[in-house]
Formats: C-alpha cells, sequence, structure tokens
C-alpha cells in the first residue's frame, strides 16, 4: 500500500491519472471501515484533507456549490436554509463524530444505496462535478448511480463539487431505522417542492439497488396539484391523493431482504415517509403561499 | 512499504516511524506513542471509545488515517485535564490555541507502585465529575465521553438533557445505561457554571 | 517505538491504595480506580505492550460444519516477519478446554462445528502482517449439514455435533445432542388443570443476545525463563481460566501466571476462555510476548453469546386470578460447544415459573448441540428467557380473566416461607407484591413531550429520533409491567468459595489494610467495596487493593451475582480473622493495663482499638508496631444440593433476587419504531454496600434488557448457521438517545444468611426489563408479539 498526499487539486488529479487504482480518502468514515476489517487492501490511498478547495462552499444564485469534504456538520450548521433537506439528511449521518468528518463526495463516492444524502440530492436536484487531468463534466444526479455501490466516475476522476439546487419551497428528509440515533438506514425517504417551477421530486435510499426518483409518483402529485390549482389556492391536500402519492412511491421502491429489514417493510415505510412528508411540505408551503426555509 | 507522520499530541510534537499505510491515527496513539487512553472497541466508528480531537473537533480516530494526521493537532484523553485547564485560563478556546505546552506534556507511562490511584491529580471538570456522579464502570466508553462531553460544553456550557443525549449519541456505553453520564454533564455544567459566576 | 526496555510489560497493574477515602459499608465511597479510567492511564488488557512483542492473528473457519481436508500453512510461512503458523498439530498438550465439558478445541482438528472457529494461528511483528499471513492459509473444508434447532438435533437421521460424548450429562440425556434435560414435576399440572377456569397457552422465542462489551478480547502472553509463561488477561474467573489453560500447554499451574488485565466490561462472555491458550501458545513456541486483541467482527465470534430459546408455556388460573397450574417447555439452542449450557438448563427450569406460587408444575428445560454459534454465560443466565415467556404468558392471562395485569402478579406472588417448584423454601424476604406496588405507584412521565413552545416537533423526543420520521404522526403511549426471580450464585451442589488475603501493617505511622484476591473487577465496582468492607471491619482509612491475580486463591467468577456477597464475604471473613489476631496481639501487650482488653468487646475503629462503649484503649499502630499480620482464608456460602434429574427437586439455589420493571413506551404505530420514554425499576438489594453504585447496575442492567426487547440480536441464517450481522454496524445496542429514565427504588431487605445481608444485585433487572417494554408494546398496538427483539415488522405487518 502506497499512501499519496497530493498538495493540491492538480497534484490529487495528476495522482489519479498516474495510479487509476488509487482509492481517495476524505472522511476516511468508509474506507477506513474497510481497512480496519481487512475488506479492502487498495494499492494506493490517495488522501484528499490537504486539499482546502474540497471543503469550501459557496451560495450562488441558484446552486450550492459544496465541495466534495464539506463536512456534515457544516451542512447541517451553515446551510439549512439553502438547502433543507440535505441538512436533515446530514442530521441523521451517524454521530457527531462522524458527521464532523464525512461528507456529500464520500457518499457519491461509495454510491451505496443507504448512503443518506442521495435522497436529498435527488429531491433537490443536484450535479456532480467530477474532473480529471482531461478536463471536467457536469454529471447529472440522476445519472451518478449506476449500480450497486457503482458510479458514473471514470477511473481517473474524482469529485470536486456538488452543485446543489437552492431551496425554492420546503424540503423534507427521514430515515427509517431501528435505533433512535447511529444507525444505518434501512430505508429513507427526501421530498422536495419546488414552486417555482410547480414540481415536486423525490428521493429513495436503501430501496433499491441504487437511491432513485419515484417518478411516477411525482407525475401524479404534479399533475394532481396542477388540476385542483393547489399552487394557488393553498388549499389542504386531499387524503386521497396523498394517499395514492404514498403508494405510488411504495411502488418505485425495489428493495431487498436483508439484515437490516425486509422488502415488505422497507415499501411500507416509503410509503409512510411520503405521506407524511407530503404533509409536512404542504403545511409550510401553505403557511407562507410562497417558498419558505425547510423545517428544523 | 512504510512512512513516517508527524503531528502534535496534547501540545507535543511526535514522530511516527515505520507506519503502515493502512494504520489509524488510532493505532499509531496506542501502539506506537504509547498513548492507549483512546480505546479501541469497535474500529468502524459505532462506538465512539477512540474520539480525539483534532484540529479542535471530535472525530473517531479509528476511522482517520494515520497519514491524514500529518501536520495536524491531536488532543486526547491523557491531555485533557492540561487542554481544559488552559481553556479556564484563557477564558475560552479557539480550535488548536489549546493544548498542552511542550514543556509540561508528558507521554503516558505507567506509574510506579502504590500510586496508582492518582489522588491529587489535576483534573478537567468533565473528568472529576464523571468520578462523583458514579458514570465510570468498566470505564472503556469513558475516555471517548470524556472528549466528546467536554467539547459539547466548550460549545454549549448550558446544555438541556436533549443537548447532552444528541452530542453524546455517537458514544456507546454498555455498562452505565447512561443515566450517571447524563448526571456527570449535568454536574459538571453546573460546576462550570458556578465557576463562571464566582469569576 | 517510544517505551523504554522495561522488566515488566507496559500496562501491568498495580496496587491501587485510596489514603484520603472515608466511607465504609452503606456508603456512597467513589471508585479507587476512577481517576485513573478518566484519565486514560488504567490499562486494559489491550493496552498492554512490551519491547520486542509479537502480535497473534486467528485464522476462523468460514464455514459452520464441516470437515477439514487439509490446512496448509507453507506460504504464510515464507512471509517477512512471520514468526510461527501454527494448526492444531503444533499444539503441545491437551487438544480441548471447556468450563464444564472439555468439548472444546484450542484449534480444530477434523471438523470444524461453527463459523468463526479457531482453525489456525499466526504470529508476526504486525497486525496487518499477520492478518496477511492468516489470510495466506489455506483450508480446505468438506462441507457437512448443519444442525440449527431442536428438529434438525433431535431428526431419526440427525448428524451428531459431537461424536463420542463422556461428559457427566453424556448418560442421562435422550440424545447426545442433547446437551442437558432438567426436567421439574410437583405436583400434579394435569389434575389441576381441571380446577383452572381460565387456560392460556403461547409459544414465545428469545433471540440470540451479544453482551456487547466494549473492551474486546485480548491480553499478553510472555514467556518466563522457567518455561512457564505470565499471561495478563481480561476474564471473570482467573483460577477457572487457569485450570482450563495449564492442561492445554501441558505445563503444571505454577508455571502459568496470571495478572488480570484492566477488564473493559464482561456480563457473562469473558467466564469462558478466548485467546488465553491461543497467545501462550504462540509465546511459548515463539519465545516472544505475544499480544492478541481481537477486532469487533472477531468479538462476535470469541465469546459465547445468550442463548437464544423457544418456549412453550401453559397457565390456568381459576376465575379469581389464583393461578392453579403452570407447564412448560424450554429449548435453549447452546450451539457447538458446551460452554455453561447445562447450568443455563437447570436455572431456566428451576426458575421457569417465575416469583409466583404454583403448588402444581410440569417443567422441562433442555440445551442443544447445534452448529450454531456457542452460547453460554450472559447475565441472567436462563432466567432471562423465561422470564420474558411467563410475564407475556401473565398478561395474557389477566386479559382473558379482565384483571389487572399488576394486580393477577400481586394475588400469586411469591413471599417468604413460599415452596419452589424444585421445593426449596424460600427462606429470606421476597417482596415480590411490593416491588410491584411501587413501581406502579411511580407518576406517568409526562404525555406529548416532543412538543416544544412555539416550534415543531423536538424529534430528538419521538421515535425515530434525530432520523425524523414523525412529528407526531402514529404515536401510541403503552406502559407495561413485569417482575422477576433470579437466583444468586453458583447452584446445584457446586463447591463456590471465594479466597480473601488481608494484611494489616503499619506504614508512616497509620494502619494500612492490603486486600488481595482473585475478584475480577470487570466494572461493577468490587475493589470500591473490598476497599469498603476492609474500612468498616479493621478500623482502617488506608486500603490497598492489590491486583488480582493467580498468586492467591480463587475468588470465583464474577457472575451470578455473587461477588459482592462472595468475595465480600470472604474479606469480610479474613478481616475478622486478621482483627482478632490484632487484639490478641493487643491482649499481649497491653492486656496488663486495662482490664477493658479481657473482658469488653473489641472493635477496630478510626485506627484504633475500641470497645464497643467507645473507650480507645490504644492505636492500631501501637499494637503493631512493625509487626504485620496476614490472613489468607476461604469461605463459603452454605451448601446447595443437585436437582433430582427425574423430578427436579431440590435445594439447589443459595439466595434469590428480585425486581419489578415498569415501562412507559411510545410506538409509532405506522413504522413500527419504538421509543421508551421511562424503565422505572424496583429491587430489593438486601443491603446497599455502595448505594451509588448498586443504582448503576441496575440501571445498566435495565439497559441490556431494554436492548434485548427492541434492537439486539445476533442473526444466524438458518440455512448456513453463519453470523449475518457481527459488526456494530448491524448488531445494534441502545444508544443514550435510545435510553430513558431509569428510575430506581430499591428495598433493603436484608438475608439473613448473607454478609451484611447483601442480596445480588447485577442480573435481575436485566429479566424484567424486557418483558415491561414487550408488555407495554403490546399495550400500545395491541399486538401480540412473542419474539425478541420485537422488530419494525412485527409491529408494521411485513415480516
Amino acid at each position: 500500500m502506497d499512501f499519496l498526499r497530493p498538495a493540491s487539486w492538480e497534484e490529487a488529479l495528476a495522482a489519479k491519472a498516474e495510479h487509476p487504482t488509487a482509492v481517495p480518502i476524505a472522511g476516511g468514515t468508509d474506507v477506513m471501515v474497510e481497512i480496519n476489517f481487512d475488506h479492502r487492501r487498495p494499492e494506493y490511498l490517495l488522501d484528499l484533507n490537504r486539499i482546502e478547495l474540497l471543503r469550501e462552499w459557496e451560495v450562488g444564485e441558484e446552486n450550492v456549490r459544496l465541495g466534495a469534504s464539506v463536512p456534515y456538520t457544516q451542512i447541517m450548521e451553515n446551510l439549512r436554509a439553502e438547502l433543507p433537506g440535505l441538512a436533515l439528511a446530514s442530521h441523521t449521518v451517524a454521530s457527531p463524530q462522524i458527521r464532523n468528518r464525512g461528507g456529500v463526495g464520500g457518499n457519491l463516492g461509495t454510491a451505496s444505496p443507504a448512503g443518506d444524502a442521495h435522497p436529498a440530492l435527488l429531491a433537490a436536484g443536484a450535479e456532480v462535478e467530477v474532473e480529471s487531468v482531461r478536463g471536467s463534466r457536469f454529471i447529472p444526479i440522476d445519472e451518478f448511480y449506476t449500480g450497486v455501490k457503482r458510479n458514473a466516475l471514470q477511473p481517473d476522476e474524482l469529485i470536486k463539487t456538488v452543485h446543489v439546487k437552492k431551496a425554492d419551497g420546503p424540503q423534507q428528509y427521514s430515515k427509517v431505522g431501528t435505533r433512535n440515533a447511529m444507525v444505518i438506514a434501512v430505508c429513507a425517504f427526501g421530498l422536495a417542492l419546488h414552486p417555482e417551477t410547480r414540481t415536486v421530486r423525490t428521493g429513495i435510499g436503501s430501496a433499491a439497488p441504487t437511491p432513485i426518483r419515484a417518478k411516477e409518483a411525482e407525475s401524479f402529485l404534479n399533475a394532481a396539484l396542477e388540476e385542483g390549482g393547489f399552487w394557488d389556492n393553498g388549499k389542504i391536500i386531499t387524503p386521497s391523493i396523498a394517499k395514492q402519492f404514498a403508494d405510488l412511491c411504495s411502488g418505485a421502491a425495489n428493495p431487498i431482504d436483508d439484515v437490516r429489514g425486509t422488502a415488505k417493510y422497507r415499501r411500507h415505510a416509503v410509503g409512510i415517509m411520503a405521506r407524511r412528508q407530503l404533509g409536512w411540505t404542504w403545511e409550510q408551503y401553505r403557511g407562507t403561499g410562497r417558498p419558505l426555509e425547510g423545517a428544523a | 512499504m512504510t512512512m513516517r507522520v508527524n503531528f502534535t499530541v496534547n501540545g507535543r510534537p511526535q514522530e511516527a516511524d515505520d507506519v503502515w499505510e493502512g494504520e489509524s491515527l488510532l493505532y499509531v496513539l496506542r501502539e506506537r506513542l504509547g498513548l492507549p487512553g483512546s480505546k479501541n472497541a469497535c474500529e468502524q466508528g459505532e462506538c465512539g471509545s477512540c474520539t480525539v480531537r483534532l484540529d479542535g473537533v471530535p472525530v473517531c480516530s479509528c476511522l482517520v488515517a494515520a497519514g491524514q494526521a500529518e501536520g495536524r493537532e491531536v488532543v486526547t484523553v491523557e491531555g485533557l485535564a492540561d487542554y481544559a485547564k488552559q481553556r479556564a485560563e484563557h477564558g475560552g478556546c479557539a480550535s488548536g490555541a489549546c493544548g498542552t505546552s511542550i514543556d509540561s506534556a508528558k507521554k503516558w507511562e505507567a506509574k510506579p507502585q502504590d500510586s496508582q490511584t492518582g489522588e491529587g491529580v489535576e483534573l478537567s471538570p468533565i473528568q472529576q465529575a464523571f468520578i462523583d456522579a458514579g458514570a465510570v464502570q468498566c470505564g472503556f466508553c469513558t475516555p471517548g465521553l470524556l472528549v466528546a462531553a467536554d467539547e459539547m460544553l466548550e460549545r454549549n456550557p448550558s446544555p438541556t438533557d436533549a443537548d447532552i443525549r444528541e452530542a453524546l449519541s455517537g458514544n456507546l456505553c454498555r455498562c452505565t445505561g447512561y443515566e450517571k453520564i447524563l448526571d456527570a454533564v449535568r454536574l459538571a455544567a453546573a460546576r462550570q457554571e458556578r465557576q463562571g459566576e464566582a469569576v | 517505538m517510544a517505551q523504554n526496555t522495561r522488566t515488566v510489560p507496559v500496562g501491568t497493574p498495580t496496587d491501587v491504595t485510596q489514603n484520603h477515602v472515608k466511607g465504609g459499608i452503606g456508603e456512597s465511597t467513589l471508585r479507587p480506580d476512577g481517576t485513573l479510567k478518566v484519565t486514560g492511564e488504567f490499562a486494559y488488557s489491550s493496552d498492554m505492550w512490551h519491547e520486542d512483542m509479537l502480535w497473534g492473528q486467528i485464522l476462523r473457519s468460514t464455514v459452520a460444519h464441516a470437515e477439514i481436508v487439509s490446512i496448509d500453512t507453507s506460504e504464510a510461512l515464507t512471509m517477512d516477519g512471520v514468526y510461527a503458523v501454527l494448526t492444531h498439530e503444533d499444539l503441545p498438550a491437551a487438544k480441548n478446554y471447556g468450563m464444564e465439558f472439555q468439548d472444546t478445541p484450542v484449534l480444530a482438528y477434523g471438523k470444524v462445528r461453527h463459523h468463526g472457529e479457531p482453525v489456525a494461528l499466526v504470529a508476526a511483528d504486525h497486525p496487518e502482517t499477520a492478518r496477511r499471513a492468516a489470510a495466506k492459509i489455506k483450508v480446505e473444508y468438506r462441507e457437512l449439514p448443519v444442525v440449527t434447532d431442536e428438529a434438525s438435533a433431535l431428526a431419526p437421521d440427525a448428524i451428531l455435533v459431537h461424536e463420542n460424548r463422556d461428559d457427566h450429562h453424556s448418560g442421562h440425556v435422550p440424545h447426545p445432542n442433547i446437551v442437558h434435560r432438567q426436567p421439574i414435576i410437583r405436583g400434579d399440572a394435569a389434575e389441576a388443570a381441571k380446577r383452572a377456569d381460565v387456560i392460556v397457552t403461547g409459544e414465545y422465542t428469545f433471540g440470540m443476545q451479544d453482551q456487547a462489551f466494549l473492551g474486546p478480547e485480548s491480553g499478553l502472553a510472555v514467556p518466563a525463563e522457567d518455561g512457564g509463561v505470565d499471561l495478563y488477561v481480561a476474564t471473570q474467573w482467573l483460577h477457572s481460566d487457569l485450570k482450563q489453560i495449564a492442561p492445554c500447554l501441558g505445563l503444571p499451574e505454577e508455571k502459568v501466571r496470571m495478572t488480570m488485565a484492566g477488564v473493559g466490561g464482561a456480563f457473562g462472555g469473558r467466564e469462558d476462555i478466548s485467546m488465553q491458550i491461543l497467545a501462550s501458545v504462540l509465546a511459548l513456541r515463539t519465545g516472544k510476548p505475544v499480544k492478541m486483541v481481537y477486532n469487533r467482527y472477531e468479538s462476535f465470534f470469541g465469546h459465547v453469546h445468550r442463548h437464544p430459546a423457544k418456549l412453550w408455556y401453559e397457565h390456568g388460573a381459576t376465575k379469581d386470578g389464583k393461578l392453579t397450574h403452570v407447564k412448560c417447555r424450554i429449548v435453549l439452542d447452546g450451539g457447538a460447544y458446551a460452554s455453561s449450557t447445562a447450568s443455563v438448563v437447570g436455572n431456566a427450569s428451576s426458575l421457569s415459573i417465575g416469583p409466583y406460587v404454583v403448588e402444581d408444575v410440569e417443567i422441562e428445560a433442555i440445551g442443544l448441540y447445534t452448529n450454531n454459534p456457542p452460547c453460554g454465560a450472559m447475565r441472567g443466565f436462563g432466567a432471562v428467557q423465561a422470564c420474558f415467556a411467563y410475564e407475556a404468558q401473565m398478561d395474557k392471562l389477566a386479559a382473558k380473566l379482565g384483571m389487572d395485569p399488576v394486580e393477577l402478579r400481586q394475588l400469586n406472588a411469591m413471599e417468604q416461607g413460599t415452596i419452589m417448584p424444585t421445593g426449596q423454601v424460600v427462606d429470606s424476604p421476597a417482596p415480590v407484591a411490593e416491588l410491584l406496588r411501587r413501581v406502579k405507584a411511580r407518576p406517568l412521565p409526562p404525555e406529548r413531550q416532543w412538543e416544544t413552545a412555539g416550534e415543531g416537533a423536538d424529534v430528538r423526543a419521538l421515535p425515530g429520533g434525530l432520523s425524523n420520521t414523525s412529528h407526531g404522526e402514529g404515536v401510541v403511549r403503552g406502559v407495561g409491567y413485569a417482575v422477576g426471580i433470579k437466583n444468586v450464585g453458583f447452584s446445584e451442589g457446586f463447591d463456590d468459595y471465594s479466597t480473601a488475603k488481608i494484611r494489616i501493617e503499619v506504614i508512616n505511622g497509620e494502619a494500612v489494610a492490603t486486600v488481595h484476591t482473585a475478584a475480577a473487577e470487570v466494572g461493577q465496582g468490587g475493589v470500591t467495596i473490598h476497599a469498603q468492607i476492609a474500612r468498616t471491619e479493621l478500623g482502617v482509612q488506608q486500603v490497598t487493593i492489590h491486583p488480582a491475580d493467580t498468586q492467591v486463591g480463587s475468588a470465583g467468577s464474577t457472575s451470578a451475582g455473587r461477588q459482592t456477597y462472595m468475595t465480600g464475604g470472604a474479606i469480610k471473613n479474613s478481616c475478622e480473622l486478621v482483627r482478632e489476631k490484632v487484639l490478641e496481639i493487643g491482649r499481649r501487650k497491653f492486656g496488663s493495663y486495662h482490664p477493658a482488653w479481657a473482658n469488653a468487646e473489641l472493635l477496630l475503629e478510626g485506627g484504633k482499638v475500641v470497645t464497643d462503649g467507645g473507650e480507645a484503649l490504644a492505636t492500631i499502630a501501637d499494637v503493631l508496631e512493625d509487626q504485620a499480620v496476614e490472613v489468607e482464608e476461604e469461605w463459603r456460602h452454605r451448601p446447595t444440593q443437585a436437582f433430582d434429574l427425574v423430578t427436579g427437586q431440590g435445594d439447589g439455589h443459595v439466595q434469590y433476587a428480585f425486581a419489578a420493571h415498569r415501562a412507559v413506551v411510545e410506538v409509532d404505530t405506522e413504522l413500527g419504531l419504538v421509543k421508551v420514554i421511562e424503565l422505572a425499576c424496583a429491587q430489593d438489594v438486601g443491603k446497599a454496600v455502595n448505594p451509588l453504585s448498586v443504582v448503576g447496575q441496575i440501571q445498566g442492567g435495565t439497559t441490556q434488557g431494554l436492548g434485548v426487547a427492541v434492537m439486539e440480536e445476533i442473526i444466524v441464517d438458518p440455512k448456513t448457521a453463519k453470523v449475518r450481522n457481527p459488526s456494530f454496524t448491524d448488531y445494534l445496542i441502545p444508544t443514550i438517545l435510545d435510553t430513558p429514565t431509569i428510575p430506581v427504588d430499591y428495598l433493603e431487605l436484608a438475608d439473613p444468611n448473607a454478609p451484611y445481608g447483601v442480596r445480588g444485585i447485577g442480573e435481575a433487572p436485566t429479566l424484567s426489563s424486557t418483558p415491561a417494554v414487550l408488555a407495554a408494546i403490546r399495550a400500545a398496538t395491541g399486538l401480540e408479539l412473542n419474539k425478541t427483539p420485537v422488530r419494525p415488522e412485527a409491529l408494521t405487518g411485513t415480516l
């Protein structure tokens, strides 16, 4: 094993180009577990801790440019208004110690369906900026997850920045685990209302081989909200619409049975979370009639 | 292949040699620097018993690759009393500003016979409170809890019970049922408050 | 390396002295090791370090049941930094060990019988080198069918887990895959059933629980010049280890010198051997100190677990709620090796009906050999599984009778004088009804605590916690009660004793007592009360606790709630003998100066010899001068009897302990998530020797019971007998956000047979906690819930 310590982003890209098998390590919260438990012996470890730009974020007009290594603690403390869904998701990540180290880049790099950030990114809308010595490109979040623990990165590419759409309406996030803290998701769900485009977006975690959106559910709800004039009249969404939305979210899931839960439960729980979050976000939307900050 | 890593532990520059690249900061502290106070209960970031402060921030040292600590400042339970003392003397602590001076820092060593209770040793308020409240049983979770609790009290001197529970939710304890740990943190907060008023 | 060369390993425990602590029996004195533990200086077994030491690594079986066709170590042996690669062929002497049966191979030979069984060993200069070398060992297995439950164990063509048993139970068991069977027949249950107006039956399943102590199995073995070994380990019982280790090393016991290194929790999981023999074999083979530390994954394979169980119960009662009879059958899965399964069977059987008066019973408990992970001691030891079932039955019965569940329990509660199903008379206080009254009388915690002033919900107070799953939707409260009975100490005729060596001498003009026992301090605070007893009995302030080792006689195990009773009793007894000797010296020196030396009842108090009237006759320092008095003496509790193998009759237990719980839970009934809001306990502790420690023990035991109620289970694949969740990521134990406030109300009704009236306290709270939480969840959901842990699937119909 060799430990590569690039001092700059350029050096990191060069190192990754030279050693495409190098495993990037930032917060270490995934990689070190695999090393400690002998599950992985990479030829090279590529330490990204010295690269300042990965720990920076910037709030722009439309997007938040979030460095891949910005720790979850920073996201939940500093980006609640701009990225309420991701801030809520960040708060559910493991423990304070892990939130102090881990960042969204790690979730994306590992691309485990159980990564807490994914549903929030899917619901908010995001693009992943990846770079190699060959240049950089933006991968829409919907195209980023390609399989179980697989993503769209090329071997020489590193994740630089996640461009997350700033919230234009309420967002929510929940995750189910069998413990009240510090738990890997049995399944998770994120919902974002986008009043500017009069759309809703969803994200489902741990209930399919990859993080997914419940697109049919979104289409149904978009149409139902439009038809009922809900965006304008701010009325309470009828229970039948909420139920159908929840059922479609459930149906979008394609989970498995494992030690953490049954497929049947995961599908059930996704539906419950979807229904509840629709209630919470819609109440927030009605409360102001206009875009507002995400709930705590 | 092995490497050399230089960093500061409890205010004292340290150098570890022949470090295997996959070694964690926890392993280096425990097995190379003679600082076994940080504990090795799970080595997967689930138990918090290895919690140290890395540039002021509580982290699981089992999940920090040793090489990532290069050039950085680490505070372990062994340096906690000095760290808290300096913070008290300087009226608060910015990250990295606290820590044991090089001169006063001492490496961990087994103490000679008959002085083993450490009676009269100067402790941080949280350390004393853990003893007084009965928050220590087997004590394996204690170092990590102390580092985490001390950092929380630094940020939030008057925590609610819910705040304490949230801040310590990454530290497993199997002996106490946590009640006396809560008592200890409340006690340390109350004592700090009284001390603050006295000053 | 940072350490200097040393003659003794770094981390070797030394004397611990309390100079300035006052407080004897009944006072909440602080731990003598507290400062060491909060400064990080307390050395646990995994902190041991020696110049030039090697690291030991075990290669474990990847399959549960197989013949070993071949083991090829050649490639591993060629690696740089590797000092030894061993298989069973390299073992120096006996190849098997075991606490009750010597059925456990040091390293597997012929067969492996469970997933994760040690097959080969490596010693290398770095743990990573050792791991890499272990990975290079090639083992060829020919897999065998797995025995995983009663049906597969007792099927006509069942494979025998152990072919040629010759242990002390092999003669009477109905099948070689049954480790032990203990029936209890008293009265005539079939006849009594005719008097029952109401009968309830139930089938219950208790999952496999892990002790999950935080300090991993670890230690250091140092080869000695005399050909022996110095072994520093964390264990619950040094002398039991010694008896098992020495034959496997081919050494006389005196050449295996064991010292207790710091113990990071135990809860039963360190009663059996883990790395002791393996590290010693490597040290003797390489001539170098060898350190072994299991990681958490390995720890799940490195110790026995709590027996999973299937339990069938039938309870009958008259319409006014009096129990007529109980029939039950308990099947405990002992896994591949016996460990303490036979004793667990005895406990499960003899405590199977709970703290109730029932004259007509028909009980059967068996323990199986299977290819599942070996099971043995864990806090509550056989009584936990039964309590979960009989308390569920009591609630079922109450519901059918239309009675209040607490009243039903109180109506049938045992008391002093009650006859157990084994025929044993309960001859000390048994305040079962009173304990229930106390938990019930407590005001209930306020409702809807998640509601915050003005803002939304505080999710931390809701089921799901930080995961933000509910803001109050679907949340229903439930309240449940349970009470349990646990034996204290080793039962069934076991010669249970402890040994204490007490020394008193004068240092710098002050009388100082030294307490030396082999008792394991596992966190419970034994060392604290040892000093308290010495202060009370010898009237000294300064007490030194000498490290536990095998240079003094056995203290027995730190388990079964027995150490305060047993080693406390031994220390008290030895102190009394020391006191007599001190007084004898005083009489010889000063007897002629004051008649009280001859006439009065004399005590040692405040460093002086005083009369019972309070008159000081001399200082201990003046009496002893440069003389030291030392006594090492064994001390026993009253004898017990074996249970009859057919009727189960016999005075099998030393003492009984009782605890009751009330659980208040809030359940998100849609998502099946549970938050326990409060878990109140009332327990009779006989005498609270150290009230702070007593409460800590009760709260800790309660929390382990909570864990098994809602989250803890080692999941074994029934097809392969392989463990599916050996990590703290997937074996969940309660965090501080899962653990409620645990108010404790303890009674002190002295047991006249026990020193100071003490009653073992550590285990009883683990019993009733689980069924109380289950009862509360049932109350909230209306579901039957016959299995621990209660998973969200069970609450949402999504299994």
